[in-house]
C-alpha cells in the first residue's frame, strides 16, 4: 500500500528577487522632492515675505521634531503590539507634570528632570502593559486594549486636573536665548528639543537593528506566535516595548515643557497629530514617524502663513488624505 | 528511557474533538513517524505538545517534567521544539537574524548567538542565503530555514510537521538525508509526513491517527499492512 500523495511543487521561480534597494532609495527621494518643491513654490509664487517663510520653515522643522518624538513611541507600540495607544498624549502630559513637580518642589533643572523622568515613565509603561494590557494583547483581542488605553487617558487627565487644577502652569527653562539662521530666529530650547528628538529616533533605530532585544522586538512584531516558538517571551517583549514607547514621551515631555503652557489637557493636541503622523509615515515604521513628524510640522507652520489660527490644521489633514489616497500604506509602510 | 510521555491527551474545539485520548511513550533517540488522513489531528497534537494550545484534558511529561499547560516559549526553551507545515519566517528579517533569535535561547551574547546561528545555517546548507531576506526564499529554502530555527534551539525532541511537503522529488532526498543525520546525532524525532516512502525509510515506529484518535502504533511495515489502517485511508471497499 502506498499513501504517498504526490505533491506538486509549489515553488515560485527561483529567480524571483525583489528590487529592495531600488524601492528603498526611491521613497526618500520622492518625499524630499515633494517637500522641497512645495517650499520652492511658497518662496516663488507664494506671495509672502521670504523672511517670514524662512522663519516658518525653521519653526516647523523644530516643531516637527517634537511631533516625531511623540509619534515614534506611538508607532513602535502599534507596530509590535497592534495596540492603538490612545493614552500616548496623556502620558506625554503626565511626563510634563513629572518634570514640573521635580522642578517646582525640588528645584531640579528641567533637563536633569527629563533624564529622571525617563526611567519613571519606562516603569509606568511597563506596569500598564503588564497589568492592564498583556492578557488581552496576547489573546489577540483588539478592542479591549483600545478601550483600556482610552480609559487610562481619561484617568490620567482627570487625576492631573484634580491635583493641579486647570490653570496653566509653566516650567522654567534653564537655557534662555536664541540665535539666527538665515535671518530666522531659533531658540536654544527648541533646538535642544529637536536634537533630542532626532537622537532618540536614531538610538531607537539602531537598537532595533543592532541589539538582541531589538531582534526579539522585530521578531515579535513580525510574527508573535513564531517568536514564542523559538523561545522568545512574548509577554516580556510586549511590556518592554510599551515601556520604551512611554520613555519616548518622557523625553518629549521634558524637552517640550520649557516652551509650552502646561495644562492637564495639553497632550491631546499631540495625540491627534501623532495619529496622523503615524498613519502618514506607515504604521510601525520608526523612520516613517520621524519623517512624518517633520513634514506635518512644516505643513502646520508654513500653512499658517495662509490659513491663520487652527486653519493650518485643515492643511495638515489635506496632506494626510492626499498621501493616503496615493499610498494607503503610508510613506514608509510595508505593502500589505 | 522515555523522553516524552503523553497520557489521555484530549483537545476539543466547541464540540469537535480534534485530538481524542492519545496515549504515547516516545523513547529517547527514537524516530517516530505520524501519519493519518487530513484532519486526523496530527498537527493539533503537535500544538498541544509544544504548548501552543492548552489541552482540554490529559498530561504531557517531557524528560520527567510535567509540562502540561506551559507557555510555548517555555516549552521551546526546555528542548521540545516544533516546526510548521506552513512556514512562518520573520519575513522582513534576514535568514541569519531569523535563526539568531532562536540561538538566543541558548546564547546570551549577540556575538555568540550569531556565531551559533551561522553554524546551524551551514548545517542545513543555507549559507548562500545568510543575508537574504527570509521572505524572498524559495519553498525549499523556507523549509530549511524552518528546520534551522528549530535546530538553533538545540532540541532534544524535534516535532517536524511535513518538512518534505512542497518539495520536488529532487529536493526531498537531501532533506531526508539531513533528517537521518540529525537523528544519528542523538535528536529524538517525531515526524508528521504524507510521503509514505520517506516515513517508512526513516521511522522506527509509526503512529496512525484517525479522527483525532490513535488507530495503530507499532513497527511501520506491520502498521501499514493493518486492515484497520487501510480502511481508514481508503474506505471499507479496499480493506
Amino acid at each position: 500500500m502506498t499513501l504517498s500523495t504526490s505533491q506538486a511543487s509549489a515553488d515560485p521561480p527561483a529567480a524571483e528577487t525583489r528590487a529592495f534597494s531600488l524601492a528603498d532609495a526611491r521613497l526618500p527621494i520622492a518625499v524630499t522632492g515633494a517637500v522641497v518643491l512645495a517650499i520652492v513654490l511658497v518662496y516663488t509664487v507664494g506671495g509672502r515675505d521670504p523672511g517670514l517663510v524662512t522663519q516658518s520653515i525653521v519653526t516647523g522643522l523644530l516643531l516637527g521634531g517634537v511631533y516625531a518624538l511623540v509619534s515614534v513611541g506611538l508607532t513602535l507600540i502599534f507596530g509590535v503590539l497592534g495596540i492603538v495607544n490612545f493614552a500616548q498624549g496623556s502620558m506625554l502630559t503626565l511626563a510634563m507634570f513629572l518634570v514640573y513637580v521635580m522642578g517646582h518642589s525640588f528645584g531640579i533643572p528641567v533637563y536633569v528632570a527629563t533624564v529622571v523622568a525617563i526611567p519613571i515613565m519606562f516603569g509606568f509603561g511597563w506596569l500598564v502593559q503588564l497589568l492592564l494590557l498583556n492578557k488581552l494583547t496576547i489573546s489577540g483581542n483588539e478592542n479591549g486594549p483600545l478601550l483600556i488605553t482610552l480609559g487610562l487617558s481619561l484617568l490620567i487627565v482627570n487625576v492631573l486636573l484634580m491635583v493641579f487644577g486647570g490653570r496653566p502652569l509653566s516650567v522654567p527653562g534653564t537655557v534662555d536665548g536664541s540665535f539666527t539662521v538665515l535671518g530666522a530666529l531659533v531658540s536654544y530650547e527648541r533646538l535642544i528639543a529637536f536634537g533630542g528628538a532626532l537622537l532618540v529616533a536614531l538610538l531607537l533605530t539602531l537598537a532595533l537593528r543592532k541589539t538582541s532585544l531589538g531582534l526579539a522586538i522585530r521578531a515579535v512584531s513580525s510574527n508573535s506566535q513564531g517568536a514564542a516558538l523559538v523561545g522568545v517571551n512574548v509577554g516580556r517583549i510586549y511590556a518592554l516595548t510599551f515601556a520604551i514607547g512611554s520613555a519616548c514621551v518622557a523625553v518629549a515631555g521634558g524637552l517640550v515643557a520649557p516652551f509650552i503652557s502646561l495644562t492637564p489637557s495639553v497632550g491631546e493636541q499631540f495625540t491627534i497629530l501623532a495619529f496622523v503622523i503615524v498613519v502618514l509615515g506607515g504604521l510601525g515604521s520608526v523612520v516613517g514617524a520621524t519623517v512624518g513628524g517633520l513634514v506635518i510640522g512644516l505643513v502646520q507652520t508654513v500653512g499658517a502663513l495662509y490659513l491663520p489660527g487652527t486653519g493650518s490644521l485643515i492643511l495638515v489633514f489635506a496632506v494626510f488624505v492626499l498621501v493616503l489616497f496615493f499610498r494607503p500604506q503610508g510613506m514608509f509602510g510595508a505593502k500589505q | 528511557m522515555t523522553i516524552l510521555e503523553v497520557k489521555g491527551l484530549v483537545k476539543s474545539f466547541s464540540g469537535l474533538t480534534a485530538v481524542n485520548d492519545i496515549n504515547l511513550e516516545v523513547r529517547e533517540h527514537e524516530f517516530l513517524g505520524i501519519v493519518g488522513p487530513n484532519g486526523a489531528g496530527k498537527t493539533t497534537l503537535f500544538s498541544l505538545l509544544s504548548g501552543q494550545l492548552p489541552p482540554s484534558a490529559g498530561k504531557v511529561v517531557f524528560e520527567g517534567r510535567d509540562i502540561t499547560g506551559w507557555s510555548a516559549n517555555k516549552v521551546a526553551a526546555t528542548g521540545l521544539v516544533r516546526t510548521f507545515q506552513l512556514m512562518r519566517p520573520f519575513e522582513s528579517m534576514s535568514v541569519l537574524d531569523n535563526v539568531a533569535i532562536a540561538s538566543h535561547a541558548r546564547h546570551r551574547s549577540r556575538r555568540a548567538a550569531r556565531r551559533h546561528a551561522l553554524g546551524v545555517i551551514e548545517r542545513v546548507q543555507l549559507e548562500r542565503y545568510v543575508n537574504s531576506l527570509s521572505g524572498s526564499l524559495p519553498t525549499a529554502g523556507l523549509k530549511r530555514l524552518e528546520l534551522a530555527r528549530a535546530l538553533a534551539l538545540e532540541p532534544r525532541l524535534l516535532l517536524l510537521d511535513e518538512v518534505l511537503a512542497g518539495l520536488v522529488p529532487a529536493e526531498r532526498a537531501p532533506m531526508i538525508e539531513l533528517l537521518r543525520e540529525l537523528h544519528t546525532d542523538g535528536v529524538t524525532v517525531m515526524l508528521i509526513e504524507h510521503i509514505m516512502t520517506a516515513v517508512l525509510a526513516l521511522s522506527e515506529r509509526l503512529l496512525v491517527m484517525h479522527e483525532g484518535a490513535q488507530l495503530a502504533l507499532g513497527e511501520p511495515r506491520a502498521v501499514v499492512d493493518d486492515p484497520v489502517v487501510i480502511e481508514a485511508y481508503l474506505g471499507e471497499d479496499y480493506a
